[in-house]
Formats: C-alpha cells, sequence, structure tokens
C-alpha cells in the first residue's frame, strides 16, 4: 500500500519537472544569475566607452569610478576583458557541449540499438578512450588541426576569420573529446526503452529502423539527454579555461576566462598584490560555473523521482 | 583469486599495448617533429639528430624497435631535454609528484567519506544543506582559481605558508588543498547519495531495532555497503593524482611530473610522452586492481571468480 502511494505521487510529480523546478530556489537564482551573465556578455562590451579594450599605457591601475575592474599589465580594462571573456567561454561552452551531444546522442542510440556484437565493440572503443589521458588527445587535436584550418582559411580568402579559427578549433576539439558519458548514458537509455512495446508495435506495422531510433526512441531519451547537456556546459566551459590557462586555448587579444585567470596567476607575487587581475575573473567564471551546476542537479532532481525522498 | 589477478594482470599488458601503440603514432603521424624550428636545421644535422634519437628508418621498424627497447626497460631519450633519458626524468619527478598526490589521496578521501556520511546522518538539517552547498563550491571552482586565491590570501596577505616551492612540510599545505579539494567534494557527494540509499534497507532497520547508537549503525554497518561506489571512484582517483596536476605544479612552482603530460605533446617529445602515459596506465590498471580485491572484502556478496 504505502509503496502504491508512493509510486503514484512520483507520477503525478514527474507530470509538473517545471512546477518542481520553480519550487527549488537554487535553480531559480541560477537561472536569473545566468540569464544577467548571458546579457551582460552579448550586450556589455558595446556599453563601455569606446576604447575600452584598447592597449594604453595605463597599466595596472587599481579599480576606480574610471576602470570599475582596474586594468591589466597592457592597460586594458580589465571589465572589457571579463565581458570578452564571458562571452568567448559561454560560446565555446554551449557549442562545445552541443557537438558533444550530438555525436554522444547518435552514437549511443546506434550503440543500444544495435545490440549484440557491434554494441560490444563500440562500447569497448569508449573503454579504451576513456583509458587514454583526454588532455593527450585535445593537445594532439589542436596542435594538428590549428594550422590547417588557418592554411585552408587563407587560401579560400576567408582572412576575416583567421583571428577566431582557435576558437571553432577548440569547439570541435572539445565537442569530440567530451561525448564519452553522454554515449553510455544513452546508451543504457535506448537498452531499457527498446524492449518496450512501442517498439514492438512501431516494428510490426514495418518502420525503417531509421524511423524507430529518430522518430520513436529519440523523443523518449531527449529529456535525460538534456539534463546531462546542461552539465556538459560547465565542464566545458571549465576545458576550455584550462587549455587557456595552459597556454593553447584563446589567445590575447582575444580574452576567455582562462586566460585571464593565468594572466593573473603570472603577475601575482609577494612584491605587487594586483588583486583584482585575479578576484573578478575569478567570480565571474565561479559565478556562472555554480549556476550552471546548481540548475543541472535541479533539473535532474526535478525529472528523476527517485531523487526525491 | 590467483586465477582472477593473472588474468587481470595479463589485461593490462594487453591495455599497455594498445595504449603505447595509440600514442606513438598519434604522435608520429600528426604533422611537426621533434627538431622544427623556426629556422630550418641544415639537411645534416637534422639526419645526425633523428639517428640519435632513433627516429629514422621506415616508421613500422622504429616502433618495432621501440617495443623492443621497452621491454629491456628502456625509455629512451627525451628529444626535448636534451642527453637526459626518460627514465632518469621520471625517477626525478614522479616522488614528487606521488607524495604530493599521497597527500591529497589520503585527506580526499578520509575527508569525503566523513563529510559525506555526516550529511547522510544529518539529511534535512543545516549540516547537510551546508555540506553540500560547500561540496558543489568545490566542485565548480578549478584549481587554478582556488590555488592562486589560496596564495592571495594565506601567503601573500597573512604570511603563514610559502608562497611556493618545494622542500619543506609547509610549503606542501597549499598545494595539497588546492588538489584535494575538488576531490573531497565530489567524495562526499557520492558517499551522501550512497548513504541515504542503504539507510532505507532492512538490516539497517534490524540494527536499529537492536538498540544499537546510531553511530554504530552508520559508521559500522550502514559505511561498509555505502562506501562501495566510492571505492570504485578511488581507482581512477588514484592514478590521477599520484602522476600530478600542472596546474597545481606551475602555481606553486613544484618540480613534479604532471607538466609532461602537457609540455612533451607540445614539444613533440614522444618518448617522454609514452614514458608518462605507460606510468598513468600502469597505475590505473593496478589501483582498479586492488579496488576490485578489495571490494570482494568489503562485500562479501560480491565474487571475483567466474
Amino acid at each position: 500500500m504505502a509503496s502504491w502511494i508512493a509510486a503514484s505521487r512520483c507520477m503525478t510529480d514527474s507530470r509538473s519537472p517545471w512546477v518542481k523546478l520553480r519550487r527549488n530556489p537554487a535553480a531559480i537564482v541560477s537561472m536569473l544569475i545566468l540569464i544577467v551573465v548571458a546579457l551582460a556578455a552579448i550586450f556589455g562590451p558595446s556599453l563601455l566607452p569606446a576604447g575600452a579594450g584598447e592597449v594604453t599605457r595605463n597599466s595596472f591601475l587599481p579599480p576606480s569610478e574610471q576602470h570599475l575592474f582596474g586594468t591589466d599589465l597592457n592597460g586594458r580594462d580589465l571589465l572589457y576583458r571579463v565581458l570578452l571573456g564571458a562571452r568567448i567561454s559561454m560560446l565555446v561552452g554551449i557549442a562545445g557541449a552541443l557537438v558533444s551531444f550530438a555525436v554522444g546522442i547518435i552514437y549511443g542510440m546506434v550503440s543500444g540499438y544495435a545490440g549484440g556484437q557491434a554494441d560490444s565493440v563500440m562500447m569497448r572503443l569508449v573503454d579504451v578512450l576513456y583509458a587514454i589521458p583526454r588532455l593527450i588527445f585535445l593537445l594532439v587535436l589542436i596542435s594538428a588541426l590549428d594550422p590547417l584550418l588557418r592554411r585552408s582559411m587563407e587560401t579560400h580568402g576567408l582572412q576575416v576569420l583567421i583571428g577566431y579559427s582557435k576558437i571553432i578549433i577548440l569547439i570541435l576539439c572539445l565537442g569530440l573529446t567530451e561525448w564519452l558519458t553522454m554515449a553510455r548514458i544513452v546508451r543504457g537509455q535506448i537498452l531499457s526503452l527498446k524492449s518496450q512495446q512501442f517498439v514492438l508495435a512501431a516494428r510490426s506495422i514495418g518502420q525503417s529502423h531509421f524511423n524507430i531510433i529518430f522518430q520513436h526512441l529519440f523523443p523518449n531519451l531527449l529529456g535525460v539527454a538534456l539534463i546531462y547537456l546542461t552539465l556538459t556546459v560547465p565542464a566545458v566551459i571549465l576545458d576550455e579555461s584550462f587549455l587557456s590557462f595552459l597556454g593553447v586555448g584563446v589567445q590575447a587579444p582575444l580574452a576567455s576566462w582562462g586566460l585571464l585567470l593565468s594572466d593573473a596567476a603570472q603577475v601575482i607575487n609577494p612584491l605587487k598584490g594586483y588583486w583584482w587581475l585575479l578576484v573578478f575573473p575569478a567570480i565571474a567564471m565561479s559565478l556562472t560555473l555554480l549556476a550552471l551546476n546548481f540548475l543541472g542537479d535541479g533539473l535532474r532532481d526535478a525529472l528523476d523521482p527517485r531523487e526525491r525522498r | 583469486m590467483l586465477r582472477f589477478v593473472a588474468k587481470r594482470v595479463l589485461g593490462l599488458i594487453v591495455i599497455l599495448f594498445c595504449v603505447i601503440t595509440i600514442t606513438f603514432f598519434l604522435v608520429r603521424l600528426t604533422p611537426g617533429g621533434p627538431f622544427d624550428r623556426e629556422r630550418k636545421l641544415p639537411e645534416h644535422i637534422e639526419k645526425q639528430l633523428l639517428a640519435k634519437y632513433k627516429l629514422d628508418g621506415p616508421l613500422l621498424e622504429q616502433y618495432i624497435n621501440y617495443l623492443g627497447d621497452l621491454l629491456h626497460g628502456d625509455l629512451r631519450l627525451s628529444t626535448k631535454y636534451r642527453s637526459r633519458s626518460v627514465n632518469e626524468i621520471l625517477a626525478d619527478s614522479l616522488p614528487v609528484s606521488g607524495l604530493l598526490g599521497g597527500i591529497a589521496f589520503f585527506a580526499a578521501t578520509v575527508g569525503g567519506v566523513l563529510l559525506g556520511s555526516l550529511a547522510a546522518a544529518k539529511q534535512h538539517t543545516w549540516i547537510d544543506r551546508n555540506a553540500m552547498l560547500a561540496a558543489l563550491f568545490a566542485i565548480s571552482l578549478p584549481p587554478f582559481v582556488v590555488g592562486p586565491l589560496l596564495v592571495l590570501v594565506f601567503a601573500i596577505y597573512i604570511p603563514l605558508f610559502p608562497v611556493g616551492g618545494w622542500g619543506n612540510l609547509q610549503s606542501l599545505i597549499l598545494p595539497s588543498i588546492t588538489l584535494a579539494a575538488p576531490y573531497t567534494a565530489y567524495i562526499a557527494r557520492l558517499t551522501r547519495a550512497s548513504m541515504l540509499e542503504v539507510l532505507t534497507q532492512d538490516y539497517i532497520r534490524t540494527a536499529r531495532a537492536k538498540g544499537l547508537s546510531e553511530n554504530a549503525v552508520i559508521y559500522k554497518h550502514a559505511l561498509r555497503v555505502a562506501i562501495l561506489p566510492v571505492v570504485s571512484f578511488l581507482g581512477p582517483l588514484a592514478a590521477n593524482l599520484l602522476t600530478g596536476s600542472i596546474v597545481v605544479e606551475s602555481i606553486f612552482s613544484i618540480p613534479g611530473a604532471g607538466g609532461f603530460f602537457v609540455n612533451s605533446v607540445l614539444n613533440r617529445d614522444g618518448f617522454l610522452l609514452a614514458g608518462v602515459v605507460i606510468v598513468y596506465c600502469t597505475l590505473l590498471v593496478l589501483f582498479n586492481l586492488v579496488v576490485d580485491v578489495l571490494y570482494g572484502f568489503l562485500d562479501r556478496r560480491i565474487t571475483l571468480y567466474d
């Protein structure tokens, strides 16, 4: 009896994940923070006085009315740099997560739906890829593809885009190395879904495998995959900032949070306490990552009835 | 039991072989060589260099020769740190990373399990909520934010610890905290979730009905099973921590092995990279083996021999 009541409550609960999410204050605050960060990233740089991103002779000015966040080594306004960093970090995070989402979902669906030998070979490949440190793949991919893309842009008359080639490479490489967990999750979902009656029904009326996968199975696993997508975005942002910190990611005059933090870590020492260089990028990045993680956790709790006790 | 261990050690050799092969060809087939500079080297010098570092001849032949050298325990010369062998470089740097990683590993495991079980035991109280909030903070903050902030506060404004360096006990503390923080948080979350699951089971109700104290129920009966997911996370964690972290090592200027992962790829220093990867993979597989054996001891319901 008790378990039946619990089960029925789960069912009514799972019908309104949006209501549950709205009752979670942390998730709502996170959403507001993300909206503010996104708006600031899109419109912020153009609202600042012209020339804020130019190199000047006023290096290392502490925060003041003129420069709210102070200035950096090259005399650029740090607020402008942080906003520019938000733009690029968010762009790489979202686009990279979408690439990994596409690859992971297709790989997982094919593997789970095919089953048998094909499935076990595909999953062993995932295991092997897990065993090799991802950083090595990333570095090799980036150092191999970056000159290639640059050269092909030059020959095709796309000089305008050359400055952004690193960003495109980062999005591709991070997306192509971040899909393993997504593939596993999707495969697990497919395995449990494909034995259900609606799949049998679809097959019995002669639907093609392609249709079954994309029209019948795909909508059913989208929820779980989307939750994991919200958790992939902060992971990709973190990876990008890590690469920029190492000096293989985004390069000046562009900016990303990792690059700003790396610049700060280099100039901070006991003699010169340029704290603003560290504190402001750190706050911007931490707030965004925290908000994304809180939102992802909140979504998972709202959509997963087992989490509620 | 012996058969199980033997099977896994055999598996280790297969995995090592695959990983060495992938790394070897990955580095050699990407454009750019170890001796590429802004100005091209004269041809005969480049030829001599390639011969000295055994990088000449057909690729397949190089690969087979390399495997032969590995079987003799020779990891070859580094092409970047000239005249030093990979064996020497690793022998110098791995103990440093190992000590730091060992401390962080111990701190993260003990701290995380204690925090997580405490949070689960006090579910729906402020202790639980704050502990989990702190854990999410620690997971979201990358080490290159935590590290410099710790330096700024505890080394520059309040000079308790040195800014960086290696050699005395005090210089170990800030890097260990930076390294351990995210893993402590992750383990705490893992422990809490699994503990909550275990606490609903019948044998816990029995233990409570027998009149055991709450501490005995949680730390003696429940923890033994609740710790299983944590234990399986410890294998990869140990391999990760013991081979060093480039971020923490560069922030605190520690002469560890973490930087080689990155620099050897950028310098096209294939043999050094392969050396680091071999160490990492061996540790990974060995620790996973230890974890599987531990599993059997912790939970008698699991058998290893199938």
